[in-house]
C-alpha cells in the first residue's frame, strides 16, 4: 500500500511539474534549412507546366523561357 | 544554377503601383507592411523618375552580416530569405539595408514590433514548399511553382524585371541599345556589386 502511494504521488508530481519545463533558448541559425525551389511544391494545380519537379535543369529552362517570353517584347518584334 | 535578380528600368516605370498591389495580393501581406514600394525621384518636376523598390537579394547582403541571431540564409538560387522562428525583431537589418526592405508589423494594442517581414522573391521560406505554414509566414512560393515573382510578372510596362541575372541583364541591354539611353540601373551596384568591388555573378 505504501509503495503504491509513493508511485502514485511520484506520477502525480511528474504530471504537475511537466508544465514547469523550459524550451531550449540555445542559438540556432537558419542556414541551409530550405529545400531547393526546383523540388517543386507538390501542388500540381498551381505549378507551371513545362518542367519536371526535381530536375534543376528543366526548372531553370522554364524560368528562363518564362522570363524571356513575358518580359522581353523585343523577341516578338521584327526589326527592319 | 540561376542567380535570381531584380532590375527596375526607371525609363519605363510609370508609378502605377501594380507591383505593390500584386505583391500585397499574392502574399496576403498584412496591413501596414509593404514588401515593395514605388519611389518617385524629383516628383512633379519634368523628367521625374520612378523606381520600384523591395529587397534586392544582395550578393553581399548587409542584413545577413548584422543579424545577431543569424536568421538569414541564401538559397541555391541566390535569394536572401529569413527564418521567422529565429528572428527576434530587433530591427538591426532595417538599419543595415540600403533599400529599406525589412518591414516590421505592429502587433497588439500598443503596437509592439513584430518579427521582420520582407520580399522573398516569391520563394517562400524554410517551411515545406507549398505548405500552409509557409504561406502564412512568408507568402506564396511561386519560384517552386516554376513562376517568377508576381510583381515582375504583373508589371504593365515591364519596367520591373526579375529572373536569372544573365537573362534580365540581357533584356535590359537590348532595351538600352534600342532606345539609346537609360543604361543606369538603379541599385544594381549597391545590391550586386560591380567589377571594382569584387562582384559576384
Amino acid at each position: 500500500m505504501k509503495t503504491r502511494m509513493m508511485v502514485l504521488s511520484a506520477a502525480a508530481a511528474a504530471l504537475l511539474l511537466a508544465a514547469c519545463g523550459e524550451k531550449s533558448q540555445g542559438l540556432r541559425g537558419a542556414s541551409g534549412v530550405a529545400a531547393p525551389a526546383y523540388n517543386g511544391t507538390g501542388v500540381a494545380s498551381f505549378t507551371s507546366p513545362g518542367w519536371k519537379a526535381g530536375d534543376a535543369q528543366s526548372w531553370s529552362q522554364e524560368l528562363r523561357a518564362r522570363g524571356q517570353y513575358g518580359q522581353n517584347e523585343y523577341t516578338r518584334i521584327t526589326h527592319k | 544554377m540561376a542567380r535570381m535578380k531584380f532590375i527596375c528600368d526607371a525609363e519605363r516605370c510609370i508609378e502605377c503601383n501594380g507591383c505593390v498591389t500584386a505583391c500585397k495580393n499574392e502574399n496576403e501581406v498584412p496591413w501596414g507592411v509593404n514588401r515593395r514600394r514605388v519611389v518617385t525621384l524629383n516628383d512633379g518636376v519634368p523628367g521625374e523618375k520612378s523606381i520600384s523598390v523591395a529587397c534586392m537579394h544582395c550578393s553581399d547582403a548587409p542584413c545577413m552580416a548584422v543579424c545577431p541571431v543569424n536568421c538569414f540564409y541564401r538559397t541555391e538560387e541566390g535569394v536572401v530569405l529569413h527564418d521567422k522562428d529565429v528572428c527576434i525583431g530587433c530591427g538591426y537589418c532595417s538599419y543595415a539595408c540600403p533599400f529599406g526592405a525589412p518591414q516590421f508589423p505592429s502587433n497588439g494594442t500598443f503596437g509592439l514590433r513584430g518579427k521582420m517581414d520582407k520580399c522573398t522573391f516569391c520563394a517562400g521560406g524554410p517551411e515545406k514548399h507549398g505548405s500552409q505554414a509557409e504561406f502564412e509566414k512568408y507568402g506564396r512560393n511561386r519560384l517552386a511553382e516554376g513562376k517568377l515573382p508576381a510583381c515582375a510578372e504583373m508589371c504593365s510596362t515591364k519596367a520591373l524585371l526579375a529572373g536569372d541575372g544573365d537573362m534580365v541583364a540581357d533584356i535590359l541591354r537590348t532595351r538600352v541599345i534600342q532606345r539609346g539611353k537609360g543604361a543606369e540601373v538603379w541599385g544594381w551596384g549597391t545590391a550586386y556589386g560591380n567589377a571594382k568591388n569584387g562582384a559576384k555573378s
